[in-house]
């Protein structure tokens, strides 16, 4: 796998207590990456780790298959979970100073400002200083001068927090546009449903350890329970008859519109499949069949209970 | 700023030019009839002879006071009294006594009937003039006074410069911490660049200031105060002297060359303090107890100040001035007075390198304490987080 950060082993510990122990994380390059935890999991460490803002105790970070070094985080574009811009400042001249920061000339940094002024669609803000911004405002200017310097790999903490549902969209739009551009992004969130719209893969960290890792779409199909919604015509209880001995659980659902009767059953064995759609057909007339996924809130809510007994 | 500067050497020129207090009238009444014509007037005194009537010379406002001299003046020098309308001052009380004293004296001896009197008198008068010279100078002659003065106001101006400036570090810093900008700077910065940079810019902003002072204050040295010596010069020929050697361009330089280097060290040293004290903290309410560490020196060095100009040559001022946490204060304050240049260079040294030392240690609290939220920490915990790998 081309991944463009490899973590391995991660362990950070401050005076009371341990924030990562013995994490590992391996980005793939070009995908939209999910890091997942409850508050306090370690993840802000993690991610702190990552750019080079502070350094393990044991583990090393590979970036791009070398060794980590500070010189990357001009390749690398952070915007932190808490963030802020100078009070006093004009929008313009702030978003240029970081710009810079990061290494870019004035007139490449001012052109490239330009740019997604206008495509975010905030020109008029240029001249506007800092504090007269709302957060969701300020928002966006940091959003600009995270991705302005076009790094390999972003990392947004928490990035939807503070946005209306639409600007919210706009940033979704923007995040799957740099990654179809070939940036690698790094998404750090507790909004579940963010999670499955844009991440490839994720990891799930609590309490310093990581108890999850994977695609999107192999998690949700690892944690199925064989569930699977059926709309038929015919008899519930001739269905019911024929699928019992495949199935644990067999419930009966209200009609849809078109009068379609529903079940929602669960197969003992996920691979009974083809079995259950010829079985059912053959007592009742089929009309759909989907299979039932959960969604990575549950399987988010069940990995970290699971892991909370253990422990 | 400047004009405080200005001032400082304006304002005692001036008090001097203008506090020369009105004549004051003296009304004389003299009974023995050979002692009012002999009384001289000075600058601040005038005798006015006037007629025995004590109670209406007594009424006449115009006159400060009624000196009644006694018939047997001479042979009773007890025998004089002052009516004064207020209080009458030591200098004009010093004055009338002065003048009696003397007048009786030479009355008295003008009775042993001495050939050549006035001769005698003449050639055993003494006028004693004090003049003050270093030994370890070359002889070069000084003014305690003017020294005192340099003295206590350079220390004034370290310590307020040193006070303000590092305390506008830690404020920028707790500002940045609190609202968050530090996470995204340091996203391109590390940490330490970001703490030197920050004590760098302040300094600059500081040294930008300064020289817009100094600008000033030379200037005034060159062009403004030969006018005002000058003007003083009719009214006190001692203070004028010392004025003059403000007026001394190439003084003036060597005390600003010193000031400079002791104000760029001090800074620095208490920057590196401020720096880490508002990385650990969240907001300025919080930082007031960590602070007393970093307040407490600066003005205990400026509290020294007038002990250490009293005798620039005392322990406890020698020591003030080469322990750094309060020798730019102190320093400041004895070189006016000459002090050996090892003893500057000395302190000078030992506070570039308390500096850089600090500066390390303060860059590690900083990386730990700017991530550090909610919690006061204590002196303790600073000393741990310096201790982080």
């Amino acid at each position: 796998m081309d991944s463009i950060i490899k973590a391995e082993n991660i362990t950070k510990a401050f005076t009371n207590h341990v924030a990562l122990d013995n994490v590992s994380l391996e980005v793939p390059r070009g995908k939209v990456y999910g890091l997942l935890g409850p508050n306090g999991a370690g993840k802000t460490t993690l991610i702190r780790i990552i750019n080079h803002i502070t350094a393990p105790d044991s583990g090393s970070v590979q970036f791009n298959g070398h060794r980590l070094t500070a010189a990357d985080v001009s390749n690398i574009g952070y915007l932190p979970e808490e963030r802020g811009l100078y009070k006093k400042m004009k929008v313009g001249e702030q978003a240029l100073f970081f710009a810079r920061l990061k290494g870019m000339d004035r007139n490449e940094a001012e052109k490239a400002l330009r740019m997604w002024f206008e495509r975010l669609d905030i020109s008029s803000w240029w001249n506007k200083k800092v504090e007269e911004l709302s957060k969701g405002m300020a928002q966006k200017v940091q959003f600009i001068v995270t991705v302005l310097h076009k790094p390999e790999l972003l990392i947004f903490d928490e990035p939807f927090s503070g946005f209306d549902p639409i600007n919210a969209n706009v940033l979704k739009r923007e995040i799957l546009k740099l990654r179809d551009e070939g940036a690698t992004v790094i998404f750090s969130t507790h909004n579940m449903a963010s999670v499955e719209e844009l991440c490839d893969s994720i990891t799930l960290i609590n309490k310093s350890h990581d108890i999850l890792s994977g695609s999107v779409a192999d998690l949700r199909r690892r944690f199925s329970d064989n569930s699977i919604e059926l709309r038929f015509n015919g008899d519930y209880d001739a269905l019911k008859s024929v699928l019992a001995p495949m199935v644990t659980s067999i419930e009966c659902m209200p009609p849809d519109r078109d009068g379609n009767h529903g079940a929602r059953i669960k197969m003992i064995d996920g691979d009974d499949m083809s079995q259950v759609i010829s079985q059912a057909n053959s007592a009742v007339a089929l009309r759909a069949f989907s299979e039932i996924l959960p969604s990575m809130d549950d399987i988010f809510i069940k990995t970290v209970e699971a892991s909370n007994s253990n422990a | 700023m400047p004009l405080f500067m200005v001032g400082l050497m304006v304002i005692p020129a001036l008090i001097a030019v203008f506090s020369s207090p009105d004549k004051q009238k003296i009304a004389v009444i003299d009974h023995s009839g050979i002692m009012a014509s002999r009384l001289q007037n000075n600058d601040d005194v005038s005798f006015i002879p006037v007629e025995n009537n004590l109670d209406k010379a007594k009424a006449d406002e115009d006159y400060r006071g009624v000196l009644e001299i006694g018939k047997d003046i001479v042979a009773n020098p007890a025998d004089v009294r002052l009516y004064t309308h207020g209080p009458s001052s030591m200098m004009v009380e010093g004055f009338i006594s002065g003048q009696l004293e003397s007048n009786i004296e030479s009355i008295r001896l003008a009775g042993y009937n001495i050939d050549n009197l006035e001769q005698i008198l003449k050639s055993v008068h003494a006028d004693v003039k004090l003049s003050t010279m270093r030994i370890d100078k070359e002889d070069e002659e000084t003014s305690s006074g003017l020294s005192y003065g340099m003295g206590m106001a350079m220390a004034f101006i370290l310590y307020m410069i040193i006070l303000m400036y590092g305390q506008m570090v830690m404020t920028s810093i707790i500002e940045e911490k609190n609202n968050r900008v530090l996470e995204i700077v340091v996203s391109s910065v590390k940490p330490a660049t970001l703490m030197a940079g920050k004590i760098l810019g302040v300094g600059l902003v500081a040294l930008t200031q300064i020289l817009v002072w100094a600008v000033i204050v030379l200037a005034f040295t060159v062009w403004g105060m030969p006018l005002i010596i000058s003007s003083v010069a009719g009214a006190d020929a001692d203070f004028a002297a010392v004025l003059s050697q403000l007026g001394n361009a190439g003084y003036v330089a060597m005390l600003f060359v010193y000031m400079i280097l002791f104000l760029i060290g001090g800074y620095l040293f208490y920057a590196s303090i401020y720096a880490a004290i508002g990385s650990a903290v969240d907001n300025i309410q919080d930082a007031s107890q960590l602070q007393m560490v970093a307040v407490l020196p600066i003005i205990i060095g400026f509290i020294l100040a007038p002990s250490v100009i009293n005798d620039p040559m005392s322990t406890v001022a020698f020591w003030g001035s080469i322990v750094p946490f309060t020798s730019p204060m102190v320093m400041m304050a004895r070189i006016p007075f000459g002090i050996p240049a090892w003893e500057i260079i000395l302190s000078l040294v030992l506070l570039y390198a308390a500096f850089m030392a600090l500066i390390w240690v303060a860059a590690k609290i900083y990386r730990v304490g700017i991530f550090m939220y909610g919690k006061k920490p204590t002196f303790g915990e600073l000393i741990r987080w310096a201790r982080y790998k």
